[in-house]
């Protein structure tokens, strides 16, 4: 039903998407995970409660938020140029995704520590463990479930706006919905890369699910 | 020197611009091998207390002294080096959910920077301390609370700790777990010759297994001393209240109200003779036992009863006077049985 080249095209934009969503759900934990560790540590009940550090850095994760994506990736402009050379293709398309996804990550990673048992972590505290270790031995560890569903949430996140950001030459599936199925008419090709991004999000959605629940050793 | 040295230890709280006052000039000595029991109601404090003793809480006054040295002394360093000298367990146990029975028990020894493999050989020998042996591959939630509460005791013991503090350890056990995991810290405290710190609000484990007893009350300490000493006669109120364990009691029959009531505390030799059937037939007048109960006080079986008296006022005094005689504790009982 298609030639050749749109076959290719299709196939690359799987391999487009797949890149931009993995790649900056991967950044996006570099500076998400510390970022949403410092939340729950300075937080009022955390380790090491300090006001002021929450407080600048639960209104920057809120401002960030706060703005809609489509408008971030266009102020981003400047900045993304800085960074990889140009504003349009995928690797471009990566630092918005970072920057909206890293305020994020860090409020899901945050509330998936607070959900740590304070009994567990006063129980290591009255075996001599420093916060440092706290972080790494108790909460990363008692956390993992829950950072693991986390991840799969964002990544699915992150894929739907992959494709969001094809409206300004991103590259990857969600262009070549926009550019054939919404400039050209073609309705197929539309249809199929929606199909593929369904699909796509379904396969993500249940390895990560399947991975959380076989590691999970809370119930048997 | 003892081994922990509280000295007019006081702790309040900011809640809500409200002060509360949590310990109100405590000074308490335990002294090394000891099994010390500290009880009192819900809300009495002995939970802030225990946890002064190693600093979980730091008192707004007074000092704590572990092994001769001043904790508010320490610097955070060496303050979490003297924590792990003093081991823990939790009415909730407060095990690693993500980690199996023999990592759990490696925790604190990787916390101390132990290889991972001596960690580990430590941790086996450890669990077959505390009759685990074979559940070293579970993870709690496949432990009941009785081996949960085992393997938390393991992990208190890996780094050799001179202090066990225990926080409620048994509230969340049936009868028959509490018996065990009793005699276990009995056991422990008699091999390794750790000092015992045990919180609780039941009467019945400090009598199984403390040899020291003190009460707290709304953050007082209102007495102390030897367990049978205090079970025998007890003086305050709030000791009374715990030993009778009257809430969980049947309720007091209507009539029994106007009666004159005494309690006995029979000691092993008392517990041989007739007592009561002797004084029913001395005095020709009948006796009503409202209550009688033994239990094992610091592992010496001792007999409580409590009776109501004849009416007549003479032979009331006369009956209490004879008991005496014979050598049990009697005390005049106040509260309804």
């Amino acid at each position: 039903m298609f030639d050749e080249k749109v076959v290719e095209m299709i196939l690359i934009g799987i391999k487009d998407t797949l890149y931009m969503t993995l790649v900056s759900t991967f950044f996006g934990y570099v500076l998400g995970l510390p970022y949403g560790i410092i939340l729950n540590i300075t937080r009022k009940d955390g380790l090491h409660p300090n006001r002021i550090i929450y407080g600048i850095g639960d209104f920057i994760c809120n401002i960030v938020r706060s703005i809609p994506f489509l408008i971030l990736l266009i102020l981003l402009i400047p900045f993304t140029r800085a960074i990889v050379g140009q504003s349009y293709g995928s690797t471009a398309t990566i630092v918005p995704l970072v920057i909206c996804a890293a305020p994020y990550i860090a409020r899901v990673v945050e509330s998936s520590l607070n959900e740590v048992d304070a009994g567990v972590i006063e129980a290591a505290r009255a075996m001599g463990a420093s916060n440092l270790q706290i972080v790494f031995k108790v909460l990363l560890v008692e956390a993992k479930v829950s950072l693991l569903t986390g991840v799969t949430i964002t990544t699915g996140l992150l894929l739907g706006y992959s494709a969001m950001s094809g409206t300004v030459g991103g590259g990857g599936l969600g262009d070549i919905a926009v550019r054939y199925g919404y400039y050209r008419w073609q309705t197929d090709i539309m249809i199929v890369t929606v199909l593929l991004l369904i699909v796509i999000f379904q396969i993500i959605q249940n390895i990560g699910m399947r991975y959380s629940a076989h590691i999970d050793h809370r119930k048997r | 020197m003892s081994e922990i040295e509280i000295r007019n230890l006081t702790k309040r709280f900011e809640v809500k611009g409200m002060t509360v006052t949590a310990l109100d000039n405590i000074s308490l000595d335990i002294e090394k091998g000891d099994i010390f029991g500290i009880i009192g109601m819900s809300g009495a404090g002995k939970s802030t207390l225990v946890r002064s003793i190693n600093f979980l809480e730091k008192p707004t006054d007074g000092q704590v002294f572990v092994g001769g040295v001043d904790l508010a002394t320490l610097s955070e360093k060496e303050l979490r080096k003297k924590r792990s000298e003093i081991g823990m367990i939790f009415q909730n146990f407060n095990l690693l959910e993500q980690k199996t029975a023999l990592g759990n028990i490696c925790f604190p020894l990787e916390i101390a920077g132990m290889k991972r493999s001596d960690a580990k050989k430590k941790a086996r020998e450890l669990l077959a301390t505390v009759n685990l042996a074979e559940k070293e591959k579970s993870y709690p939630s496949q432990l009941s609370g009785g081996q949960k509460q085992r393997v938390a005791i393991a992990r208190a013991l890996a780094t050799d700790p001179k202090i066990l503090l225990c926080d409620e350890a048994t509230s969340a056990l049936d009868p028959q777990t509490t018996e065990s995991i009793l005699s276990l810290l009995r056991k422990i405290n008699e091999d390794l010759g750790i000092t015992i710190v045990i919180i609780t609000h039941q009467m019945s484990v400090v009598t199984q297994v403390c040899k020291k007893v003190a009460i707290i009350d709304n953050g007082v300490l209102v007495e102390q001393g030897l367990v049978e000493k205090v079970f025998e006669s007890p003086k305050t109120d709030a000791a009374k209240e715990l030993i009778f364990e009257k809430k969980a009691r049947y309720s007091p029959v209507e009539r029994l109200h106007s009666e004159r009531k005494i309690r006995i505390v029979f000691n092993e030799n008392s517990s041989y003779e007739p007592v009561i059937a002797n004084l029913i037939l001395k005095f020709q007048a009948p006796v009503n036992i409202l209550k009688a109960d033994t239990r094992n006080v610091g592992g010496k079986a001792r007999g409580e009863m409590i009776l109501g008296l004849p009416e007549s006022e003479t032979i009331q005094d006369d009956m209490i006077k004879s008991l005496k005689e014979t050598g049990l504790t009697v005390t005049e009982v106040e509260e309804d049985v």
